[in-house]
């Protein structure tokens, strides 16, 4: 995973700082470049708006990634088979070092992983909303995977082309992961369709809980997106929030046929003048309840994060602290 | 894998391999428990990295070994569906984390056993189990340096990771006394060529240990009369919490595949 509703906080536009003002030739010069689709380097001048608006968007998604570890991560100790435990270890450790190459990313930016980190803690950084929803039957794996992963698979293959030289290279990689995410987890879900009557039940009702919020992940609706636009002047963002969505829909809804599942929405259907599929309106109150920190797990998760964080200082201040004692040995010694 | 499932396997034979499978199942499944938990991201990857090889480990081993009981038990039957005195991994693996420490210290103690351990299985007169020492040894040796470099970090960190190392290690040092403990099973699997009675290894594990410890400033708790019986079926509390966790799923959804 996972990026969603790059805009958030809303309303946050970005400023036009004095230092690009005063540097109108460099501004003309980058310009130039996004209009021609160049890539821009960290070492390349950039406005400060750009370098704040990349800092904020590539942390946010580096965040989604370690809360993200947590859902699925939930079900390791339980996992049905030494298959499906092994592939689920292996997802989850993917999803880290998903974390791991965006920190490397936003670090290009002149952040430290260590305050990025402070800020998720803190709870002022934010992450994606979708990990605020508990998993609660093992098909909820699976159905992360398809849904989940399926959604920032639309939302990041984009972003492989993003104006930002060290965010598209992650990008790359990322996406190559997440879709091996989502068909494993559809596999998964193949193979609980194929079983019992109560392995399919499981499956119905993770699909149940886990498909609106999916829908959500692409963010508000265009017309709610305030600084969509900025970012698509930039080449941060290619594609709308909307048209992601409609991508997201078409694609899947032929899956659940293929799958044997009802999608949880009456209102769902082809429609044949638009050449796409017609869907219920989202309910944005609870996606803005979630957000804003009102989601099943928000608590939880925040609180997972700060106990690793806190449990571990011992161990990090150890790490620091022999690595200091040996410097001194071979210095003593040379 | 080519086991001779036409020969008469002996009964030695199939609990040796069973205790292995069993050693890197209950590891792996205690190492899994720190994913996305971890002091820092970095260790979250390493540590779920040797819960995959553990894991991957206890297919092999547990695949083979219902091959030699030759009763169609495959590696999730075995893992999933055996009662707990069935189990027959080291008590020293059902451990509970507690903490970073404890999982280093227990993780090094036992993957310089396995060091050892597969380096004589790779000749092995059980060709089956010889192939999976021959991968085995590989991640054991990247197991034992990572697991090394944190006992001796902590060991000779600060005060507080000095007190911790040493407690998870007062702690823990009494359960290796079942490793090397002298068995029938052992025995015949030795006169076999089936691998190496766990008591012949005991010299070159300590030799091993107490190297790195010592470069850790750890003191080496005396030996006790202290005995646990895990390998022998007879285990601590811990190990029933941990199967019901792990047993969960196939228990509750009997004749389910997944
Ligand atoms: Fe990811
Ligand atoms: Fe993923």
């Amino acid at each position: 995973m996972y990026t969603q509703a790059l805009d958030i906080p809303p309303g946050e536009q970005p400023k036009r700082t004095p230092d690009a003002v005063e540097n109108a030739a460099y501004q003309a010069e980058f310009d130039a470049r996004i209009d021609a689709g160049a890539t821009i380097e960290a070492k390349d001048w950039m406005p400060e708006a750009y370098r704040k608006t990349l800092v904020r968007q590539i942390s946010q998604h580096a965040h989604s990634e370690i809360v993200g570890m947590l859902p699925e991560g939930n079900w390791i100790s339980r996992a049905p088979s030494l298959k499906r435990k092994a592939i689920l270890l292996a997802k989850v450790q993917d999803e880290g070092g998903h974390g791991l190459y965006l920190y490397a990313a936003a670090e290009t930016l002149g952040v430290s992983r260590d305050d990025l980190t402070e800020a998720l803690l803190s709870g002022k950084a934010k992450y994606s909303s979708i990990f605020n929803y508990p998993t609660l039957n093992w098909a909820d794996v699976g159905v992360i995977g398809w849904l989940v992963d399926g959604a920032a698979i639309m939302n990041q293959i984009p972003l492989c082309k993003c104006s930002y030289g060290p965010y598209a290279r992650a990008m790359v990689r990322v996406c190559k992961e997440e879709s091996f995410h989502q068909r494993q987890g559809y596999d998964a879900l193949l193979a609980m369709m194929g079983g019992t009557d109560e392995q399919r039940e499981l499956v119905q009702d993770a699909v149940n809980r886990w498909w609106w919020p999916s829908l959500m992940m692409f963010g508000p609706h265009d017309a709610d997106s305030p600084n969509s636009g900025q970012s698509m002047r930039w080449g941060i963002k290619r594609i709308s929030n909307d048209d992601l969505r409609q991508k997201f829909v078409d694609a899947t809804v032929k899956q659940a046929e293929v799958l044997g599942v009802t999608l949880p929405d009456p209102e769902l259907k082809w429609n044949e003048a638009r050449g796409h599929y017609d869907f219920a309106a989202i309910d944005w109150d609870e996606f803005w309840n979630v957000v804003n920190g009102h989601g099943q797990c928000n608590v939880d998760r925040l609180a997972a994060r700060v106990k690793a964080w806190e449990d571990g200082a011992w161990v990090r201040e150890a790490a620091v602290a022999h690595a200091d004692k040996q410097a001194a040995r071979e210095k003593a010694a040379a | 894998m080519g086991a001779p499932a036409m020969t008469q396997t002996t009964p030695a034979h199939l609990e040796y391999v069973l205790r292995l499978g069993d050693a890197a199942l209950i590891h792996g499944q205690r190492l899994s428990e720190w994913c996305g938990h971890a002091p820092v991201l970095e260790e979250d990857l390493a540590l779920a990295n040797m819960a995959l090889d553990f894991v991957g480990q206890a297919r092999m081993l547990l695949s083979h070994a219902g091959v030699l009981e030759g009763k169609g038990r495959d590696e999730d039957t075995l893992a999933f569906l055996r009662h707990e005195g069935q189990y027959r991994n080291p008590t020293l693996c059902e451990m509970p984390n507690t903490d970073f420490a404890h999982t280093m210290i227990k993780g090094f103690l036992l993957g310089s056993f396995n060091l050892l351990m597969w380096s004589r299985l790779c000749g092995s007169s059980d060709e089956a189990l010889a192939a999976i020492a021959a991968k085995s040894l590989k991640e054991a040796r990247y197991h034992v340096e990572h697991t090394g470099d944190w006992v001796i970090r902590l060991g000779d960190g600060t005060e507080e990771s000095h007190r911790r190392a040493q407690a998870a290690l007062d702690m823990l040092w009494p359960y290796t006394n079942e490793l090397f403990a002298a068995n029938p099973t052992d025995d015949a699997a030795a006169a076999a060529g089936v691998g190496p009675a766990w008591s012949d290894l005991a010299e070159d594990w300590e030799k091993a240990v107490l190297a790195v410890l010592k470069h850790a400033t750890l003191t080496v708790p005396a030996r006790t009369p202290f005995q646990s019986y895990g390998k022998f079926g007879r285990h601590s509390e811990h190990l029933g919490h941990l199967l019901a966790v792990m047993q969960h799923l196939p228990r509750s959804f009997p004749g389910a595949t997944w």
